[in-house]
């Protein structure tokens, strides 16, 4: 049961804590709740063919179909946050002065929220189709039924209730700093993901190392932990970094500041001038 | 969503030409143990690591030391690029079988 539970959990608070940053950063927003349920609907079942399709994924392109398909959904996200982050930093303040007036929902644009759907979705179909696969061994594998039935919940309620406790901990930050700090965090999270990216692609020797290992930091805080998968999550830590993998964190984290920054200069400017960004 | 797949058109195509003589390790599950448990590779060296799944379940060849992941099917092989390592020895698990499938890679 342990076993089951403990595996579902790491599993599951991986993705929620991505729901979560993507919950917090469209506090407000009409609709959201509608957006990130559909989301996770979207994920669980993406999951589900993901895992039934992984022996062709496995074998396409020269065995290497797992990384490039993980490498790609990674990607993906890296560059749905990076369009979200930069829409909100020329609509951010606004979305805060209405909230602050009306304290009500606001209407957002709708490319951006579904942009954020596809991340949720994303995110769960990825560790969603881990899950599907170790379930599926562990029922082939003769796993009491009881073991599944109370494992599955425990792992999914344990991941679900850290990821509420960040989102209750963020909507403590001030309104004023709010979205500024959740866009923060989006960027860390995109550069963390686009990070993970090129480790899949160093993994399946398509892109060169550029140095194995620069530094090693897992007597510090190790992947393995709770804590460091959580950090590699949220941050992008990895204890023990290939060069590529920086690049990759570095190129992400620049680009998505300097466009919040350039967007963001862009808003001083009259309205008709501003550069649309939806 | 463009750039993506233009980005890994690219790879692809990029990627190819790389993976040239490379020395290659094999490794097999069974019964959800690591055959050999233990490992010995060059240090220093890039090599391709072969892992075979002979159970009728799922795995994931899994390690943190590594930095690297990879579901295993049932039946079938992987194979993922290790290194160059540093000279040590470095754990590797079955992630969904984490009591029994456990191993190590020593680099000399």
């Amino acid at each position: 049961m342990l076993g089951i539970a403990l595996l579902v959990f790491r599993e599951v608070l991986e993705a929620a804590l991505i729901v979560t940053i993507v919950a917090a950063a469209t506090r407000g927003v009409a609709g959201r709740a509608r957006f990130i349920g559909g989301g996770i609907g979207l994920g669980v079942v993406g999951a589900i063919i993901v895992a039934l399709f992984a022996g062709a994924i496995a074998d396409a392109v020269g065995g290497s179909g797992q990384e490039l398909f993980n490498a790609c959904v990674l990607l993906a996200a890296v560059l749905m946050i990076g369009w979200h982050v930069i829409w909100m930093s020329s609509h951010g303040r606004e979305l805060t002065q209405q909230m602050q007036s009306v304290g009500q929902s606001v209407k957002a644009g709708s490319s951006s929220l579904a942009m954020l759907l596809a991340v949720v979705a994303l995110a769960v179909l990825r560790e969603g189709s881990e899950i599907v696969l170790f379930l599926y061994g562990m029922a082939a594998g003769g796993a009491g039924k009881a073991d599944l039935f109370l494992g599955i919940p425990v792992g999914i309620a344990g991941g679900v209730a850290v990821g509420f406790a960040l989102y209750f901990g963020l909507l403590r930050i001030p309104l004023r700093y709010f979205f500024s700090a959740t866009n923060w965090m989006l960027i860390l999270l995109a550069a963390g993901l686009a990070s993970t990216a090129a480790r899949f692609l160093i993994q399946a020797n398509w892109l060169p190392a550029w140095d194995n290992q620069l530094w090693n930091t897992s007597a510090l805080l190790d992947n393995g932990s709770v804590v460091g998968k959580a950090m590699h999550i949220l941050v992008g830590y990895d204890a023990r970094p290939a060069g590529m993998q920086i690049a990759f964190w570095l190129v992400t984290a620049i680009v998505l500041v300097s466009g919040m920054r350039w967007m963001t200069r862009g808003h001083i400017v009259p309205r008709s001038t501003q550069p649309a960004a939806t | 969503m463009l750039r993506l797949l233009t980005l890994c058109v690219l790879l692809v195509f990029g990627a190819t030409a790389l993976a040239a003589d490379m020395p290659e390790f094999a490794l097999t599950i069974r019964n959800q143990m690591f055959e050999p448990a233990q490992l010995t590779v060059p240090a220093n060296t890039k090599f391709k690591l072969l892992v075979k799944n002979a159970d009728s379940t799922p795995s994931e060849f899994e390690s943190t030391d590594m930095n690297r992941e990879k579901i295993v099917l049932p039946n079938s092989t992987i194979n993922v690029y290790i290194g160059p390592l540093d000279k040590g020895s470095y754990k590797f698990f079955d992630d969904f079988h984490q009591d029994t499938g456990k191993g190590v890679l020593i680099a000399e």
